[in-house]
């Protein structure tokens, strides 16, 4: 190291971050970026980070995910590693407890100085407890860090009803989390209404309702006087109106307090209800000293929320790298799910301004309600509020923050599309100085100017500007903007499925039916070109069946089927294929597994139990697959499609015949289930699970469909996978009985068969399905798209026409001639060596094979 | 077999399936034969059965696909296309399989093999 560089070094600029909580973070971030670009030569900025909590920040917006399983890990924000990386110094259990100003230096609860050239408080908000007497006791919780959110797991174990105080945004989230607990859940408002910021009173009427409807008790206008001791529960909550409640346990989210205790102490402006005072460069009343996120107060306001947090990290981060930048407010709208109710509220909510007008359209059998205000030239969009439904909230938050012109029927961008559809606000229309996401501060312009700099993708707007990587809402917007930019430059969007067609599964789905097509080449011949390929053709072969369920190796749709469809066989590495004849709802009779056993050794296949409560017999060779299935269709067993984008197996538990505590015939139901929608052909494999109590054995919310037996009936759950990305099946409907119970999964699944992409799992459908849950209750509960008729008759036709495909493959001497190796010899294919291992063949790797074809003269077709 | 001039005989075309795939064993070789039949006109295509990638002797129980212009089949195990016409991997630049000349003479269909 040069003298010169030393001496800079040590005059290197010490900034000191009090707090480690989101904005805290995203400000380190900030100057990481920075002495990135500056590298070595000596204007990089020293980094001292101070955490009160005892790790480094994480994800506070979506703390609530905790609840659902993700971890302190999974929702960390940063790593220490990557601190350490980046010469980033930080302390934790390091809260700061003194600042002397004049000598610059501030003193941590652990007795350290350390000293600053730039100051910058981060210390967010605390939750307020309202002074009630009693508040104190130990199962009175609150709601913001990660410790709080374990002590309410303990809380939440040792109690049977909860109650949250505070009917607002994170009140509502804090219930959700009790209901998830499995407690009786109560909501306390002290106001008439819930969520009294963000939404009207009659938004907030029908909120209350859908939460209601959830099994949360809503209770407003109650004012908590005193916290006792319980009767029937731990405590008893008592309210002014001289009612009174009991509850195990209670979380307090009454509202956000700033944390501005050491702005007080030492002498640095405040707000008169608190909150520490900054200008539009986020400096305080201190040199050198700055504030910013929770605890930092802007023309008397406390912004709430993280978007206008990672704001002033930018602007100040700016400002003491010497460049110019202001904060000037933030837009507080929001869209947010709470419970699976949609919310969403922009600007003037109210219709507070003077000479605000409002549209209302409120739809109370379908649970919607939609107000748009306007100011009184009913030129331009002031607030909106949106509960039941938000697909609107990007186009009308587009129209509110960038004083778009409305159209001449404003409320033509609430009501329902009807005839006259509704006016779509195009990406086109948005100016570029437009926001596109917040959080990240993206407007249309940075992703123009990304494309111009070479990104072709949403995937590569995404990981340059960041664009989406925060609270996630503003995807769909950002996925239009993009889809326009790309289709300028002449990059097609597509959605084809293609290049042979230039449409979606959807569109395909509806051509084939409405055009009463039956074959791939005439659906070719009208609406593609070329030959085909290995993506649409077993598309189509999948739609086709889906429609008119045909034989799949009829000649004509032959030629389509994957590899595994033609042969009805899963191909192994080495070409040979497994046999999993179906065994439904798992239940088999010791003369079938006899016959199993007896074919696994005739054929000396290797034999395992598969994790769908099946038997696989592996090493099968093409040529003897009809004789094997002959065999097993001679016994009663029939093709478990395990080779087919159809219904894979209905898993059961033992359920009340047996297991003392089942409640239901969950074997009986699952059999039933298997066996009505065996060989439904669909966009992706099917699975079902039928557990006979709640303690679900049989794992149904892990499934497609599944069914969990209650005293009065059965409850269903929808959409779960396991695989890839695992995700729990939503509750969909409770205590049916078997007839609305297939009804209602005859409409589903036809209903997923009918809109899903290829490959799409009901997963995957489902959150991609524009109104999720709540959308797929009212087509199929409600009918509102008058289709069930429809999708029942079309899996009635389904059902009816089903065949063991199997059965008619060794029937047919044209279909059996394919299961030949070769045209012109009956040898069999002598790459296919087994080896031993554990009393069973498997296939031998390349270099066994070497060594046994080295051996002159053994036939290696006899080799096992 | 039946050898004429070096072509042989492999089997008859009802042998073949339309717009798919069968094998025939020559001199202890598996050759992929192929007939592609759109709208009356057929083309016939002989490339090896071996898969170099996945290592197994599938390819003739392939999809059969076009890519732009090129007549391709996908291969059973890990979908990598192989031009028919030319042998060529469109997947792999350095992999193509071997192919034969192919043709039909008083229905029945004859490859060119050497040895
Ligand atoms: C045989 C079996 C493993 C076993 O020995 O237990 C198996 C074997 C295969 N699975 Fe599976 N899966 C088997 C149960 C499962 C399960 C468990 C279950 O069904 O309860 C899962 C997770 C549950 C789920 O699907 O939600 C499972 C998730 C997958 C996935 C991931 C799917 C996803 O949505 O993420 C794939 C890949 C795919 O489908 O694209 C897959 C694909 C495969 C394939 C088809 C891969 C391939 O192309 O070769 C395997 C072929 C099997 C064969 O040759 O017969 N397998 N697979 C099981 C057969 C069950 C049966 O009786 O039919
Ligand atoms: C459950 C929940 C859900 C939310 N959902 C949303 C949402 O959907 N959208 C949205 O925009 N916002 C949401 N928010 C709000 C959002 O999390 C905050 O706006 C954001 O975290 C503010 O960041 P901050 O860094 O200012 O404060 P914080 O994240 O609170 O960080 C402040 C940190 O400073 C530390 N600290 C305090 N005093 C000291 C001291 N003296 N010395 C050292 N360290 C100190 C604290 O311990 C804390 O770690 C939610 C909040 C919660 C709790
Ligand atoms: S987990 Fe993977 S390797 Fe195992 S059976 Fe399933 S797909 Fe095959
Ligand atoms: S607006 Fe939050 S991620 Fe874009």
């Amino acid at each position: 190291m040069t003298m010169s560089a030393q001496i800079k070094s040590k005059q290197q600029t010490r900034i000191v971050v009090v707090g480690n909580g989101m904005v805290g973070h995203h400000f380190v971030e900030q100057l990481i970026q920075h002495n990135a670009n500056v590298a070595q030569d000596g204007q990089a900025i020293h980094i001292c980070v101070l955490s009160a909590e005892p790790r480094l920040a994480y994800d506070r917006v979506h703390l609530s995910e905790y609840f659902s399983g993700k971890t302190a890990e999974e929702l960390a924000l940063t790593t220490p590693q990557y601190y350490q990386q980046n010469q980033v110094e930080f302390k934790l259990d390091a809260a700061v407890v003194d600042i002397d100003k004049q000598a610059k230096t501030v003193t941590t609860v652990q007795g350290e100085v350390l000293a600053y050239d730039k100051l910058v408080l981060a210390t967010g908000s605390f939750p307020f407890v309202p002074p009630i007497p009693g508040n104190d006791q130990a199962h009175c919780l609150v709601y913001r860090t990660i410790e709080d959110l374990e002590a309410i797991n303990h809380a939440a174990q040792v109690s049977k009803v909860g109650v949250v105080v505070g009917g607002g945004l994170l009140g509502l989230e804090a219930a959700n989390a009790l209901k998830q607990a499995g407690l009786q859940t109560h909501v306390v408002e002290f106001a008439p209404q819930l969520m009294a910021v963000q939404v009207d009173e009659g938004g907030g009427r029908l909120l209350r309702s859908k939460i209601e409807a959830l099994g949360v008790q809503v209770h407003t206008q109650k004012a908590t006087q005193n916290i006792e001791k319980g009767d029937s529960c731990r405590y008893k909550m008592c309210f002014a109106d001289g009612s009174n409640l009991e509850t195990d346990m209670i979380l307090f989210s009454a509202g956000i307090r700033p944390q501005d205790a050491l702005a007080r102490q030492f002498d640095i402006a405040i707000g008169e209800r608190g909150g520490i005072k900054v200008d539009n460069y986020c400096q305080t009343s201190a040199q050198d000293i700055y504030a910013i996120g929770e605890c930092a107060l802007w023309n008397n306001f406390i912004f709430g929320l993280v978007a206008p947090g990672y704001t002033m990290a930018r602007v100040a981060a700016t400002h003491i790298l010497g460049g110019d930048l202001s904060f000037l407010g933030a837009d507080m709208s929001t869209k947010l799910k709470l419970m699976g109710v949609e919310v969403g509220s922009i600007g003037d909510a109210h219709a507070r301004q003077a000479g605000a007008l409002s549209y209302i359209y409120e739809n109370q059998p379908q649970g919607l309600y939609k107000k748009i205000v306007v100011d009184a030239t009913k030129q331009k969009l002031l607030g909106a509020v949106l509960v039941g439904d938000t697909s609107d909230y990007d186009t009308l938050l587009q129209y509110a923050l960038n004083g778009i012109d409305l159209p001449e029927f404003p409320e033509s961008l609430i009501l329902p599309a009807g005839s006259e559809g509704k006016p779509g606000l195009g990406a086109d229309a948005l100016p570029s100085t437009a926001t596109i996401c917040s959080c990240h501060n993206v407007s249309k312009g940075d992703i123009i100017a990304a494309f111009d700099n070479g990104a072709c993708s949403v995937g590569d707007i995404k990981s340059c500007t960041k664009a989406s990587s925060g609270c996630g809402g503003c995807s769909a917007l950002l996925k239009s903007v993009c889809d326009s930019e790309l289709s300028k430059r002449g990059v097609e969007v597509k959605k084809d499925i293609c290049e042979h067609f230039a449409y979606s599964r959807q569109e395909l789905f509806h051509l084939v039916k409405v055009g009463h097509i039956k074959t791939f080449d005439s659906l070719l011949e009208k609406h593609g070109h070329g030959l085909g390929c290995e993506i649409c053709k077993p598309a189509a072969a999948s739609i086709l069946a889906s429609v008119w369920n045909e034989f799949i190796l009829k000649p004509d749709h032959v030629s389509l089927q994957d590899t595994n469809d033609t042969y009805l066989g899963n191909m192994q590495k080495d070409g040979t294929y497994s046999i999993i004849p179906r065994i439904a709802g798992g239940e088999i009779t010791p003369d079938k597994l006899i016959v199993l056993g007896q074919v696994g050794k005739k054929y000396n296949l290797y034999t395992k139990i598969t994790g769908g409560q099946r038997i696989d017999l592996f090493g099968a060779r093409v040529d003897q697959l009809p004789e094997i299935w002959e065999i097993l269709i001679n016994a009663g067993f029939e093709t478990g499609h395990a080779y087919a984008k159809s219904l894979r197996t209905v898993k059961s538990c033992v359920g009340s015949t047996w297991c003392r505590f089942g409640v239901q015939d969950s074997v009986g139901q699952a059999i039933d289930l298997e066996n009505r929608y065996k060989g439904l052909r669909a966009p992706h494999k099917i699975k079902f699970a039928v557990s006979g109590c709640t303690r679900e054995c049989a794992e149904a919310q892990s499934k497609d469909i599944g069914v969990i037996a209650t005293e009065n009936g059965w409850n269903l759950y929808v959409c779960g996978n396991g695989g890839m990305k695992p995700r729990h099946a939503d509750l969909f409907a409770t205590d049916l009985d078997s007839a609305t119970l297939v009804k209602y999964i005859d409409r589903i699944l036809m209903f997923y068969v009918r809109t899903a992409d290829r490959l799409q799992r009901t997963s995957v459908w489902l959150e991609n399905l524009e109104g999720g849950l709540d959308y797929l209750k009212q087509v199929v509960i409600e009918d509102s798209l008058g289709l069930v008729e429809a999708l029942e008759k079309q899996m009635q036709l389904v059902v009816d026409s089903y065949q063991c495909e199997w059965r008619t493959a060794i029937e047919s001497q044209a279909s059996r001639k394919r299961f030949r190796q070769f045209v012109n010899s009956d040898k069999v294919d002598s790459n296919i060596v087994f080896v031993q291992e554990r009393q069973q063949i498997r296939p031998a790797t390349e270099a066994e094979k070497q060594s046994y074809l080295q051996q002159a003269d053994i036939k290696t077709s006899e080799v096992v | 077999m039946t050898k004429t001039a070096n072509w042989m005989t492999v089997c008859q075309t009802s042998d073949l399936v339309d717009n798919s795939g069968v094998c025939a064993l020559i001199n202890e070789q598996q050759v992929a034969l192929f007939k592609l039949s759109v709208r009356e006109q057929v083309q016939l295509f002989a490339i090896s059965n071996w898969d170099p990638i996945g290592k197994a002797n599938v390819l003739y129980r392939g999809l059969l696909t076009s890519v732009g212009e090129t007549i391709t089949v996908a291969s059973p195990l890990y979908k990598q296309r192989y031009s028919l016409a030319t042998g060529q991997c469109l997947d792999a630049d350095e992999i193509a399989v071997r192919v034969y000349p192919i043709r039909i003479e008083q229905q029945l269909v004859q490859i060119q093999i050497d040895k």
